[in-house]
């Protein structure tokens, strides 16, 4: 496999009956993806969308289906508690689209997590996106194609204009991960690192950052230390004046080291090739792959 | 979300925290009676009248004032209400003051520094304290960082006592005060945890002559995501605060932020957002925004888009750059159409769709008749705009 999801991920929606769950998991399934249920909690027992079945909970539907993998589009106010639910029903993958999550919820779920075997992707993100297996999330499945490069996100258009660029120069994506850009996510850069890292169908990675945090100063560092793939960097955000939210949680400067400047240096000191320019990316991966 | 001084103490003292009070005064015709009912309530002649802005560096920019009596506090509270205070956060413009604080001043012994927020990389909160109070933190961090005690707590059990008692050591306080301070700091995290604040600073935590631990000034800045179950904490937003182009924004659910230049942007998506403003300064322009108009660019959105982008009369030139994913660029392209033909636009507008259907809304922009540059890829959009406004 790619990374994460592929065609053998038996996939569910939890909250598959609101607007936006029956929409997205529609689109999911038109793109070929594994889905094997759905949980709203009340509505167990009805099918959706032609035959996706509906439990009450994530233990019916990991004991039913065997789910292993879950996609949330519950709202904010109860999308903590469906993380929660998932990861205590032995889901191990959960992709949390939700946006605005209220940060003490997730302090709350980052320290439920811990002792659990459940990784978390997102929240606020696009998801993931294995080209002809498995679109898990809400990235539009047309803009990618089959191929060997990795790209981790933490943004959302941003990310499809990089994978619609790469595709412009000619190359495909082995998976692209949306990790999102709020202040406490659950899977980092460093995490998706290493997956591509490991992952013998990918050869190069594409990382999309943003002011804010020090995830991609971590990033660098691990870069550094292992990294044996070339990695092509964009920090998202040089123009965005100090001390001001630019729509992402995170996406805000509130120390030197987190400017898109400061990042590009380290990122640079550490063997990355950074792009200034965001029209720049497919051509810096089509370029370092015929160098390397 | 921010409040003021004056909201942040009223908080502080419902968790029976120690703060310097004062009676809060927008109307300089109740002045003397203001001044009268301090200092009878706090038994001293002294009082001090503090600016009720939101930004920072208020005593520098000549918004706080101490006076010995009352015709002093007069004059201060005629000076600083209504006066226009430059601070280095208000940026150059200055911020009207409506409402001033009018507080007994207390005998200060020593001063310090204490805060709570999220630590990002642990995703826990974090409570700092230093012993160089009344300065900017920011400055301590940077040339004495050994002075900044940082004590991470674990959500799931909250502060600890031995971790307040660790915090009051780390400030060198003994006797008395240690004990005030240890059920300060524990008082304190349980209003960071119950408010969703994601910021608590009291700058300064003093100690009087007289031994009392005492919250001098306090600032928080709360979730937003949270105030749907922080009622009364939402109620008390001041929107003469904010910007009014950002607050007219959020109330059409887009994401504006004014910025200096004259290259007004609309585009979809936080981040792309972003990489849009910095390619305009990349091809030698400079961004007048961020707007992030969000999932569903439609006719309305757009509409409203190009109005507070146009609000800023530095706007030379406006680039649209929309990646369609579930949005189709036809839909979104008819909305520019319609939009820009409505509203008698008189500064060029460069657009660029790509996803979705963009050939077809290529066309649609076309042969729509109405004067729109189109653009093709990233890099041609912003060069194109960027040579509209010059």
């Amino acid at each position: 496999m790619a990374i994460l999801v592929d065609n053998e991920s038996r996939i569910i929606v939890q909250g598959i009956t609101g607007s936006e769950g029956s929409f997205h998991a529609e689109q999911c399934l038109a793109y070929g993806t594994n889905i094997v249920g759905g949980v709203t909690p009340g509505k167990g027992g009805q099918s959706v969308l032609d035959g996706v079945p509906v439990f009450n909970t994530c233990y019916d539907a990991r004991r039913s289906v065997q789910a292993n993998v879950s996609l949330i589009f519950v709202p904010a106010p109860f999308a903590a508690e469906a993380i929660m639910e998932a990861a205590d029903a032995g889901i191990e993958l959960v992709v949390c689209i939700t946006e605005g999550i209220p940060v003490r919820d997730m302090v709350m779920v980052k320290a439920y997590l811990k002792n659990k075997q459940t990784r978390l992707i997102g929240p606020n993100c696009p998801g993931l996106l294995t080209p002809e297996q498995a679109k898990v999330g809400i990235m539009p499945g047309f803009i990618a194609n089959p191929g060997r490069i990795g790209v981790v996100s933490k943004s959302g258009t941003l990310t499809y204009e990089a994978v619609y660029q790469i595709g412009r120069v000619g190359l495909g994506q082995s998976t692209c991960v949306g990790i999102g850009g709020d202040p406490i996510i659950g899977t980092t850069m460093v995490d998706v690192l290493k997956l591509f890292e490991a992952d013998p169908l990918t050869d190069a990675v594409v990382l999309i950052g943003e002011i804010g945090g020090s995830m991609e100063i971590e990033a660098s560092e691990y870069v550094r230390q292992h990294g044996t793939k070339p990695v092509i960097g964009f920090i998202a955000g040089e123009t965005a004046p100090p001390g001001r939210r630019m729509g992402h949680a995170g996406a805000i400067v509130s120390g030197a080291d987190e400017s898109a400047a400061a990042k590009k240096a380290v990122m640079r000191s550490s063997g990355i090739i950074v792009v200034d320019s965001p029209a720049l990316i497919g051509e810096a991966v089509a370029k370092q792959l015929q160098t390397a | 979300m921010n409040i003021h001084e004056y909201q942040a103490k009223e908080l502080l003292k419902q968790y029976k925290i120690t703060i310097q009070d004062g009676v809060v005064l927008s109307d300089a015709v109740a002045a003397a009676e203001t001044i009268t009912a301090v200092q009878q309530q706090f038994n001293t002649q002294a009082v001090v009248i503090k600016a009720q802005i939101h930004a920072g560096g208020r005593g520098k920019g000549g918004g706080v004032k101490f006076c010995p009596n009352t015709d002093s506090a007069k004059q201060a509270i005629d000076t600083i209400l209504g006066m226009n205070l430059v601070t280095h956060q208000t940026g150059p413009e200055g911020q009207l003051v409506r409402k001033v604080l009018v507080a007994q001043a207390l005998d200060i012994e020593s001063e310090y520094y204490v805060a709570i927020t999220l630590d990002r990389s642990t995703g826990c909160p974090v409570v700092m304290v230093s012993p160089e109070g009344g300065v900017d933190i920011e400055t301590v961090a940077a040339e004495t960082p050994e002075k900044i005690t940082r004590v991470v707590v674990d959500p799931v059990v909250g502060l600890r006592a031995f971790q307040a008692r660790h915090l009051a050591g780390a400030l060198g306080l003994s006797g008395d005060v240690y004990k005030q301070a240890v059920a300060f700091f524990v008082k304190l995290y349980f209003c960071y945890e119950e408010t969703d604040a994601s910021l608590i600073e009291v700058n300064p935590l003093v100690v009087t002559t007289e031994g009392q631990l005492v919250a001098l000034d306090a600032k928080f800045n709360f979730d937003d995501n949270a105030l749907y179950r922080q009622k009364t904490i939402a109620e008390q937003r001041d929107t003469h605060e904010e910007n009014p182009s950002e607050v007219e924004a959020s109330k059409h659910n887009l994401n504006y932020v004014k910025l200096d230049g004259n290259v007004g942007c609309m585009v979809n998506g936080a981040g792309l957002a972003m990489a849009t403003m910095d390619i305009i300064k990349f091809e030698g322009g400079e961004p007048a925004n961020f707007l992030d108009v969000g999932g569903g660019a439609n006719v309305e959105t757009v509409k409203q888009g190009f109005s507070i982008i146009l609000s800023d009369p530095n706007v030379k030139a406006i680039l649209v750059n929309i990646f369609g994913g579930i949005v189709r660029c036809d839909r979104v392209a008819k909305g520019i159409v319609q939009a820009v033909s409505e509203m008698n636009l008189t500064v060029p507008v460069v657009v660029r769709l790509e996803g979705t259907n963009a050939d077809v809304a290529k066309t649609v922009l076309d042969e729509s008749g109405v004067s729109i540059i189109s653009a093709t890829t990233l890099e041609d959009a912003a060069q194109k705009v960027v040579q509209a406004a010059s």
